[in-house]
């Protein structure tokens, strides 16, 4: 086995790391800059790390997101580095997609499964040179990664917390970052890298996120995270930048359609009952899939359940009447058999609509697309207004901006 | 091995199949295949077929036959299947003899001691009676070596049929045969013997037979699988029974070679497998280490599961948590080998002439037998092993010049991975074998003329053995049927189309019984999917 | 003469859980104790001036939340307390702390090993699985494979069809991990001696088996299937003292009119012509009932109490066979002070959780070696508590009381009985151990408790001093419990019952026997067990 494992701390450095317990919640390189501007004290743990549900008003940041530039601190997100002669060999074999169609500079989002196929995560894959790349993702996978290195000459190494990332996001984003001075920022195109140098070193910017909007995501060592996020406030100060918590984040990637892992979907190594799992073609990632590419985990499952239609729930997107938001109600066909359950609803302010992302079971959403009710249970007061909606699949996204891929972007 | 680029080029399949390995295993794969008129192509690394029941000189005009030194568990339906004729035609059981260095030596004779010298007649009559229900539990297992091990989520009638007729056999004695065979099955060796027997040296034969070749003493949980295993062999009919083949145990892989070139088997020697050749999950052919390409679309390996799916095969074609599970069998052997060259036979205490013959087991009982064991769990061998001894030269007179005699002994516990190192350990390690041979021959040690120990880590190298492990895998409950070698390729057919499994890594394990070959082959002519 | 209608003989955990289900289904039960206080090995008691021992038993997580809700222990005074944490020392100075929150944990594990601070989530998962699946099994009686009765046939299908919930890898997996060593499992998930060794610890204690012997995976199970308040797999510990469960069940029967008897040794039980119709005192009074239900472990009930005469051969023989070597002793240490832990960090939660000192699986089994040839362990394998961190009113405030559970520690040694020089000697290492570790220990020491097999034997009346009253090997669990044929609660003579530990699902304060037997005895009786609720569901 060539991958190096993680290298053992030495005893000194392991005895100097047991203070640990001081402080449960570790804080990300830009807490002080987000505690600076806390108004609301709405932390929750993101991955370990103190992270804000909100700065000042959950709403005022969505709009920041869709109006000005919204900058959402992303250091908690779990992040590899994958490097060595066999790089590109094993994030092929190890994802779904055909890694060697992802250009140096270039990043794709992926999922990965495991042998039944089940999806462990999704993600995204930054390919920073011929054999380098940085995988981010919600969930922690460093056995995984190193089993699946097994006969492979890679390095994989964790690096969550010595490289802090923000997201910069919103109409206005490529004004701050042109601004900033980070001079042809504004050519990159939707998914592109570039390197821009900044406090001595560099940063790496990927025209990337989350929002389904106009927007990058910048990556820096640790050591230069305060620098960077004061280079961009004040160049984002004419340009209506708002620091954001993850509540407003949540709204736009609901609108955007794109889903969250344990949230959408339980991963497959952390569900308990065997049958939470879920195949990419269950959770609306089938499009991922590239069965003509050399083989990779999960290949022969996902592939036999196709050709033997055993797959069993679908991932939908859904318009609701009315609006109040479902979240987590159960949908019914023809108002009596359950079909399914909606994982995130939201009223979304910018398509004015009661949007939904629901899992349905097979063959709901698939034969039986009609006739689709939602059972709502507001708390309103201390009483439950329950009520039943007419649901309608309606493709993904439900917010299609133009910006979000206009190269060079405009102000709109 | 960093690429694995396969090539693009297709050639046409001169053959049905490719065996990779000529191992007993390989071989039967190979002549069971052939018999239905495929044709197959044999791969063996060595420049002599036969794996680890290949013969080599260990001294000058000193050779020993092999890594096993008598057969037990040679499978009666492959022997008639493929014509193998092995057993001698004498019938004459081999007797085994238990040394404890005080008493006079037990005598087992018979199948598994039918009869017995040396002990009192009451214990003679309480072993009898504990053989009798071990033969019969061990007869209920037998049901499930000679087909595919089930496979969950898709039980088949074969399945449904076996266990019925196991679960027939269980009633057909009766209630409380059937309780105790549920009560027993996961037991250790030295509860049961406890149970039964009174005699030191008996009890520590049970645990000698119930522990050779798998890492757990008498005393550990499911140690009695190791003598059901045993029990599952029959000679002539009868459980429990060894012999040495007419013309010794030299006579083993040339009766299983021919077998197969009977069939229009094709054999290479020489020809090291470097590539199993995949794409997408699907097996295409073989590369050898000197480029040599050969295609078929079927490939059975008959070398260890690991060798199979992590040097062989590009790991790129597995998934990685079957890569895990294959790097976690467990497949660190505890046997040395021990070849001695002697001038002239020797005269073992308190043997008579024609018992030198038989299996001379040295181990004085159950606690000697676990206290030997012991060291093998952090690393350490024995300094006070038991063993298993055979004079091979006495079957078969041109293993040694005239007048001059071989001795094979199995010898544990020497575990592979010893702390120490084995460039280190064996001297010492040798010192201590022969100073009990010496206690137990006088003499013997001034007869010595050259002594050939291999460790775990020699039988590694000489017979590509991962582990130096005869199993090819520990054989304990948890690495047995659905979980033999790991559950996604147990059954012979692997997550790879077209690559089958057919070593002693596969169900039911190792052995010379030739089921693992067999069976493979008939898993793949009955053209199961799974 | 008395007579009753049920008498339990024995006034252990599991012995008063089943007559307290009969007495409140309208029986009138007798509970005979021999010794002067109830309890069996779950008590409490002040043997040293002012601190109050739970002097066997020391942790509460495996009793199960059904029987203290049916016979409303919390109303008589049980109250169970989750550990807060816990930690190995080990040798290098350092320690590895366990810690209630998740990331706290992961980041502790890290210090060892990155990778097996993560794969803990993957192992803490499939551990999960397994008692999930075997959660359920523990308040059902066995089925006889070979019964052939409809509830026994009914009772594999539903084993059949529990098993057949799982998908097939997860089938492979728990046939494996039921035959494996917790040692050989680990090895599959980490790569850290002293993670290993941490949790090897379930998986060997109380048993005559080392962490590398085939089976201890299950063994760990047997340690995690219990629950504080839902939250499986968490240890607890029970206010007042392990006797304050038992203390909560004398209260609970003698509320619903049950009569406890204390120094009232039972000598003899009464079989004649296959019936059992009560039982003679060791004092010679007699005790008539039609019922008899023995709380004592399966050889010192047939072998002592009945008459082996009266049994059938094949019977007796099973059950002199069965395994209960003792392999635990217990040493129990009052403290005129909190000893210091040098390598904690200052005010560090881990004291208030359990605390070992063996940092690697090989000292483990090299202890179980030592038990093998019939010694203590020269290097033991420690299970110690200060419960005083948790439950202060156990003894005067700054004073504690350090609960040491020790393996390996053998029945007889080399042969011999046990002499007091012996158990001063075993003793002796249990606190060399703990003073290599915290300085001044020795001097805090105000009184000190050593109880080896021999002990448990005589005072408790356990066999070989066997804490589970029998070994937790696949010979002995399930079906095969305490003897093939005889699993469900039932004995050969007609009348009377088992309720120890020696039957299914086996040992450790977890009240299934003593309910399951009662459930068996009202089945028996035609009543039905309307006292008893459901077991919990398993979702």
């Amino acid at each position: 086995m060539n991958a190096l494992t993680q290298p053992q701390n030495t005893t000194e450095s392991r005895r100097a790391a047991r203070n640990h317990i001081l402080m449960p919640r570790l804080e990300t390189p830009f807490h002080p800059r987000l505690t600076a501007l806390d108004e609301v004290n709405d932390w929750y743990n993101w991955a370990g790390y103190k992270a804000p549900h909100s700065l000042f008003d959950e709403e005022l940041e969505y709009f920041a997101i869709r109006s000005t530039a919204a900058l959402f601190d992303i250091s908690p997100m779990v992040k590899y580095r994958i490097a060595g002669p066999d790089a590109e060999r094993y994030v092929n074999r190890l994802t779904l997609r055909d890694v060697r169609k992802l250009g140096i500079n270039r990043v794709h989002y992926t999922a990965w499964c495991d042998d039944h196929g089940h999806v462990l995560d999704d993600g995204t894959l930054f390919r920073l040179g011929e054999q380098d790349f940085r995988l981010c993702c919600q969930e922690r996978h460093l056995p995984w990664l190193l089993d699946s290195a097994i006969g492979f000459s890679v390095e994989i190494r964790e690096e969550t917390e010595e490289i802090a990332g923000v997201a910069l996001q919103g109409p206005t984003s490529h004004a701050v970052l042109k601004e900033a001075g980070f001079a042809g920022a504004e050519l990159l195109r939707p998914f592109e890298i570039g390197t821009f140098a900044h406090d001595g070193g560099t940063v790496t910017i990927s025209r990337t996120g989350f929002s389904g909007d106009l927007g990058y995501e910048l990556f820096v060592p640790r050591a230069a995270a305060l620098s960077l996020w004061d280079r961009l406030w004040r160049a984002g100060a004419e340009h209506g930048i708002r620091a954001i918590g993850y509540s407003a984040l949540n709204r736009t990637r609901i609108e955007a359609g794109f889903i969250v892992a344990n949230a959408d979907f339980v991963t497959a190594e952390g569900a308990l009952r065997s049958d939470r799992v879920r195949l990419p073609d269950e959770i609306g990632l089938d499009w991922l899939v590239d069965p003509d590419k050399p083989h990779f985990n999960g290949r022969k499952a996902i592939l036999e359940a196709r050709q033997n239609q055993t797959l069993k729930h679908i991932l939908v997107g859904l318009e609701i009447e009315g609006n109040i938001p479902a979240e987590h109600a159960i949908v019914y066909h023809r108002r009596k058999h359950e079909a399914g359950l909606i994982t995130a609803a939201i009223w979304s302010p910018t398509a004015k609509r009661n949007i939904a992302i629901a899992s349905l079971d097979r063959p709901y959403g698939t034969k039986f697309v009609s006739d689709l009710w939602v059972e709502i249970y507001a708390m309103r007061e201390l009483r439950y207004q329950k009520m039943m909606k007419r649901a309608t699949i309606v493709p993904r996204p439900f917010v299609k901006l133009a910006r979000r891929t206009a190269t060079p972007p405009g102000l709109r | 091995m960093t690429s694995f680029d396969v090539p693009a080029r297709v050639t046409t399949n001169a053959y049905d199949a490719i065996v990779i390995g000529a191992g007993h295993n390989g071989l039967a794969a190979a002549a069971k295949l052939g018999k239905s008129g495929r044709k197959i192509l044999v791969l063996e690394a060595a420049s002599a077929p036969g794996g680890a029941a290949r013969g080599r000189e260990f001294a000058p005009g000193f050779r020993s036959a092999g890594l096993a030194h008598l057969v037990n568990r040679l499978d009666p339906e492959v022997a008639r299947d493929l014509g193998l004729t092995l057993a001698p035609k004498s019938g004459a059981a081999m007797p085994t003899v238990v040394l404890d260095g005080a008493n006079e030596p037990a005598v087992l004779r018979g199948a598994y001691g039918e009869t017995i010298d040396g002990v009192s007649v009451s214990e003679a009559e309480a072993f009898g009676k504990l053989r009798e229900k071990l033969v019969y539990q061990a007869g209920i297992l037998k049901r499930f070596l000679r087909r595919p091990p089930p496979q969950l989520g898709a039980i088949g009638i074969g399945d449904i049929s076996t266990l019925a007729a196991a679960g027939f056999g269980l009633i057909r004695k009766g209630r409380a045969e059937g309780r105790d065979f549920l009560r027993m099955l996961l037991m250790n060796v030295a509860d049961v013997a406890d149970e039964y027997l009174e005699d030191d040296r008996l009890k520590g034969l049970l645990a000698f037979d119930a522990t050779l070749g798998i890492h757990l003493g008498p005393r550990s949980p499911t140690s009695l699988l190791g003598l059901y295993y045993r029990l599952t062999g029959e000679v002539y009919g009868k459980a429990g029974g060894q012999f040495i083949p007419e013309g010794g145990m030299a006579a083993v892989a040339p009766a299983f070679l021919k077998a197969a070139e009977k069939t229009g088997v094709t054999i290479r020697c020489g020809a090291r497998v470097g590539r199993i050749l995949a794409d997408r999950g699907r097996a295409s052919g073989v590369v050898l280490a000197d480029g040599a390409e050969f295609a078929a679309p079927v490939i059975v390996s008959a070398v260890h599961p690991r060798t199979t799916f992590l040097h062989l095969l590009d790991p790129a074609e597995s998934d990685t948590g079957f890569l895990r599970s294959i790097s976690h069998i467990r497949t660190a052997g505890n046997v040395a080998k021990l070849d001695l060259a002697l001038e002239r036979m020797p005269n073992i205490s308190g043997l008579t002439g024609r018992d030198h013959n038989g299996r001379i087991v040295i181990a004085r009982s159950m606690e000697h037998v676990e206290t030997a064991f012991n060291p093998a769990k952090y690393g350490e061998f024995s300094p006070d092993p038991v063993m298993e001894i055979v004079l091979p030269s006495l079957a078969d007179r041109t293993l040694a010049p005239d007048g001059a005699c071989t001795l094979s002994a199995l010898i544990q516990y020497a575990p592979y991975k010893l702390k120490m190192g084995w460039a280190a350990g064996k001297p010492a390690f040798l010192r201590i074998v022969l100073d009990i041979l010496e206690r137990h021959a006088p003499g013997i040690g001034k007869t010595i003329i050259a002594a050939d120990l291999s460790a775990p880590t020699d039988i590694e190298t000489e017979y590509d053995l991962p582990g130096g492990h005869w199993h090819h895998g520990e054989l304990q409950a948890d690495q047995l049927l659905i979980n033999r070698p790991t559950r996604a390729a147990s059954g012979y057919a692997t997550p790879i189309d077209g690559l089958y499994l057919a070593s002693a890594g596969a169900h039911p394990g190792g052995g010379i019984s030739g089921l693992a070959g067999w069976n493979a082959a008939r898993h793949i002519l009955s053209g199961a999917k799974r | 003469m008395q007579t009753y209608d049920a008498l339990i003989v024995g006034g252990g955990h599991n012995g008063l859980v089943t007559a307290c289900y009969l007495q409140r289904a309208g029986l009138n039960v007798a509970v005979l104790e021999k010794n002067g206080w109830v309890g069996g090995a779950a008590t409490s008691r002040e043997l040293a001036p002012g601190f109050v021992y739970s002097n066997c038993s020391y942790v509460c997580s495996l009793f199960r939340p059904e029987i203290m809700r049916d016979l409303e222990l919390p109303k008589h005074g049980l109250q169970v307390v989750a550990y807060e944490g816990g930690a190995v020392f080990t040798r290098d100075g350092d320690y590895l702390a366990s810690y209630r929150d998740h990331d706290s944990h992961r980041r502790e594990f890290a210090r060892y090993s990155k990778r097996d601070a993560e794969a803990y989530d993957r192992y803490a998962r499939d551990v999960t699985r397994q008692c999930r699946f075997i959660q359920p099994l523990l308040m059902r009686t066995a089925p006889d494979p070979f019964g052939f009765r409809p509830r026994d046939l009914s009772e594999l299908l539903y084993l059949a069809k529990k098993f057949g919930e799982f998908s097939p890898s997860e089938m492979a997996e728990t046939l494996r991990f039921w035959t494996m060593s917790i040692s050989d499992f680990l090895d599959e998930y980490f790569e850290t001696d002293v993670i290993k060794a941490y949790l090897a610890i379930s998986g060997i204690i109380g048993t005559a088996l080392g962490p590398m012997s085939p089976g201890t995976a299950y063994v760990l199970l047997h340690h995690y299937m219990g629950e504080v308040d839902g939250s499986v797999g968490a240890w607890g510990y029970a206010r007042g003292g392990m006797g304050a469960v038992t203390q909560a069940l004398s209260r609970s029967f003698e509320a619903a009119g049950g009569t406890i008897r204390t120094d009232a040794e039972v000598d003899k039980i009464f079989t004649r012509g296959g019936r059992t119709s009560g039982v003679v005192l060791a004092s010679g009074e007699e005790v008539r009932a039609k019922l008899v239900v023995s709380n004592a472990d399966v050889k010192r009930t047939f072998l002592t109490l009945v008459d082996e005469a009266t049994l059938p051969q094949d019977f007796v023989h099973r059950v002199k066979h069965f395994k209960m070597r003792g392999s635990s002793g217990k040493v129990n240490i009052a403290l005129d002070s909190l000893p210091e832990f040098p390598a904690l960090p200052h005010e560090s939660s881990c004291i208030r959780g359990d605390l070992h000192f063996t940092d690697t699986i090989e000292r483990m089994e090299r202890a179980y070696d030592d038990w093998k040839a019939g010694r203590w362990s020269a290097d033991p394998m420690l299970d110690t508590m200060i419960p005083t961190t948790l439950d202060p009113t156990m003894t005067s405030p700054g004073k504690h009381f350090m609960s040491c559970f020790v393996q390996y520690c053998p029945p007889k040694v080399e042969g011999r009985d046990w002499t007091d020089a012996d158990r001063d000697a075993f003793a002796e290492t249990v606190v060399s151990q703990i003073a290599d570790y915290s300085p001044g220990f020795r001097d805090r020491i105000v009184h000190m408790e050593v109880r080896t097999p021999r002990e448990l034997e005589n005072e408790v009346g356990l066999t070989e001093g066997n804490i589970f009253q029998g070994e937790l090997t696949f010979d002995q669990l399930l079906f095969n419990r305490p003897v093939p044929g005889y699993a469900q609660y039932r004995s050969p003579i007609a009348g009377l019952y088992m309720c120890g530990s020696s039957t299914h699902p086996g040992g450790g304060v977890m009240g299934a026997p003593g309910r399951n037997a009662a459930m068996e005895i009202l089945r028996d009786l035609k009543r039905s067990p309307e006292q008893m609720s459901k077991a919990h569901d398993v979702i």
